[in-house]
């Protein structure tokens, strides 16, 4: 009787499962077939340019739509210092941030900054744009820029940075504006890997009689570690692309200097700004696209990278007692 | 080492309380079994005895527990100093499983003061050996902890106690994981450690507390039943229960 009954039940389940298998497969299948088809769009139309100027497109400073010459370097090196910038500020920020809410002491404090941090995920990215023009850019200038020329910027070596001139439309405003956007995300993922680390660890700290500082350095961050990767690369993958914002702060320029104080412009910037002039004949629309491809391959291998990276310490985490504990969150990276 | 004196010790979690003035003691140079029937405060008494069980959100304990004839609960007592002399090991083997071998067993040596290499090599050696697990470790102590086997992971865990030379030391259920083999070389070393440490252990398993203990502590609801010689307690209990729950009669 319960068999005649269990039966059909049984098989459906299984139909169940090979349908959402199939479905599962095909919308993988589907993304992949979409990014090759980016990837095809971007190669094909940035070939001419590619074909034109060779590695001199990557190495080229100068970039002149009038006489044909182009030359990424600015870009590349505008979009990589402007994100670097933004993962230097608010990956500690967010860590921090997300370990003392994972803390069971002190929410009274750290719970209402949560939900700050929160609330700026939902402002408009052109909304950052003109805060950062109209309040960030100026406050830069006048106060942050000279106060950190006087300081850092007389250490020998890390100073370079903080020379020159602060004019607020620089790369160091539009990393800071990009800090700001990329905040929440990194900060919202990494108190998900934090609340997943086992108990088991910290109490094993906790019970050599370890601080509660020392506790979280034995028993939590190890195994945290790879979803914190995952949660920067998020970041970064944001930080990389993010276009109205910084190209309101960053200043247009075509800054390749060490200092952080010049006017530089972002790949995103500059490809949204001239795109839409770049129609006629020649060589502007393929190194454009040229361009995009560019980008596109910045963060692919980033995201490649920060899944090595993830994998080692996951299969250290797997022969223990923590079953892949800190991959959940990781396997986002790729998304 | 030291005496443990337990008296008028209350436990709660939140609302719930679930030890109810407890009293007992615990003796130099010898073990300690705390027996009683699942969800009875077993695990929550040997937690308070080093102020693990207010790392519970919400938990809370109040009464004495003199160590040493210091109340570990007084005003001033930092609950950090009571775990580094006062050593645990828990009943799932939790290795950090990114540290070396090594490094797991000199993890609490690590702490607060800094260690010449040699001495914690000599450290690390000397605990390994009372756990039994150096021979089998010895040529892999760069391998992670967490490639141990459930067993081996569990005597590390007793090496890293050991290593911070505690002077009492609490094993909830540490063999209850462990499969016959292992239990029995537990069990030795508990036999082992008892002439230089106080040792209190949790256990499920009664042929276990009567071989291994010197003192039994029944439990019941939170409340202890019964306190008494393991020989008097397995042959002669006073309290009916203790007869019906060491005889499996206990229902
Ligand atoms: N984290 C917790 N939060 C709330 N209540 C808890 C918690 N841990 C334990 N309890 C409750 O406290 C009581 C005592 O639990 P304890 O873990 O001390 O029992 P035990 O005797 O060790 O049981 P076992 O033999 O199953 O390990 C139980 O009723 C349990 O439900
Ligand atoms: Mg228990």
């Amino acid at each position: 009787m319960s068999h005649r009954v269990a039966e059909p039940g049984a098989a459906s389940a299984r139909l169940g499962d090979r349908a959402f298998r199939g479905l599962t497969l095909a919308v993988g299948m589907g993304l992949i077939a979409v990014l090759v088809v980016v990837l095809w769009v971007l190669a094909q139309g940035g070939a001419p340019a590619l074909a034109r100027f060779g590695p001199g497109f990557l190495v080229g400073r100068n970039w002149d739509p009038v006489h044909q010459s182009f030359g990424a370097l600015p870009y590349v090196f505008g979009t990589l210092v402007t994100s670097a910038i933004a993962i230097t500020l608010a990956v500690p920020v967010a860590v921090g941030l997300a370990i003392l809410l994972n803390e069971p002491v002190g929410r009274a404090v750290t719970a209402p900054l949560a939900s700050f941090v929160d609330v700026l995920a939902a402002i408009p990215s052109v909304v950052y744009g003109l805060w950062g023009l109209a309040v960030l850019s100026p406050a830069m200038e006048r106060h942050v820029e000279p106060f950190l020329r006087a300081t850092i910027g007389r250490i020998p070596i890390l100073g370079r940075l903080f020379s020159g001139t602060p004019s607020g439309g620089d790369l160091f405003t539009a990393g800071v504006v990009l800090a700001i956007m990329i905040l929440p995300i990194v900060t919202a993922i990494s108190r998900e890997v934090f609340s997943v680390v086992p108990r088991d660890l910290r109490e094993a700290a906790k019970a050599l009689g370890a601080t509660r500082y020392e506790t979280i350095r034995m028993g939590v961050l190890p195994y945290a570690r790879p979803g914190i990767v995952g949660a920067t690369m998020l970041g970064l993958g944001r930080a990389l692309g993010e276009t109205i914002a910084v190209s309101m702060v960053v200043g247009g320029g075509r800054s390749v200097g060490a200092s952080l104080f010049a006017a530089g412009s972002t790949i995103p910037s500059v490809i949204a700004s001239q795109f839409l002039n770049a129609q006629g004949i020649g060589y502007h629309r393929p190194a454009l696209l040229a361009l995009a491809l560019v980008l596109v391959t910045i963060s692919l291998s980033l995201a490649a990278l920060s899944r090595l990276m993830v994998r080692r310490t996951a299969r250290l985490l797997d022969g223990g007692s923590v079953e892949g504990a800190a991959e959940g969150p990781a396997l986002e990276v790729s998304g | 080492m030291k005496s443990l004196v337990v008296s008028d010790l209350s436990a709660w979690f939140g609302r719930k309380r679930v030890l109810r003035s407890v009293d007992m003691s615990a003796e130099p140079g010898s073990v300690t079994a705390i027996i009683g029937p699942s969800g009875c405060g077993k695990s929550t008494l040997l937690r308070c005895l080093n102020r693990m069980h207010e790392e519970v959100r919400g938990a809370r304990a109040q009464g004495k527990v003199l160590f040493d004839g210091l109340d570990i609960y007084g005003p001033g007592v930092d609950p950090v100093d009571v775990r580094r002399r006062i050593g645990m090991v828990f009943q799932r083997p939790n290795p950090f499983p990114t540290m070396s071998i090594f490094e797991n067993a000199v993890a609490g040596l690590r702490l607060g003061s800094k260690m010449r290499r040699a001495e914690l090599q000599e450290r690390a050696e000397r605990a390994l050996r009372a756990s039994g697990l150096w021979e089998e470790v010895k040529d892999g102590l760069d391998e992670p902890g967490g490639k141990l086997s459930g067993g081996q992971q569990q005597r590390l865990c007793i090496a890293r106690a050991l290593a911070v030379e505690p002077e009492v030391l609490l094993m909830d259920e540490p063999a209850s994981a462990l499969d016959p083999a292992s239990t029995l070389r537990i069990e030795e070393l508990i036999q082992e450690l008892k002439s230089r440490y106080n040792v209190v252990i949790v256990t499920h398993n009664m042929q276990q507390a009567a071989r291994i203990s010197d003192w039994t502590l029944f439990m019941l609801y939170g409340e202890v039943v019964e306190y008494a010689p393991t020989k008097k307690m397995f042959t002669t209990p006073e309290d009916r229960r203790t007869e019906d729950y060491v005889t499996g009669r206990f229902g």
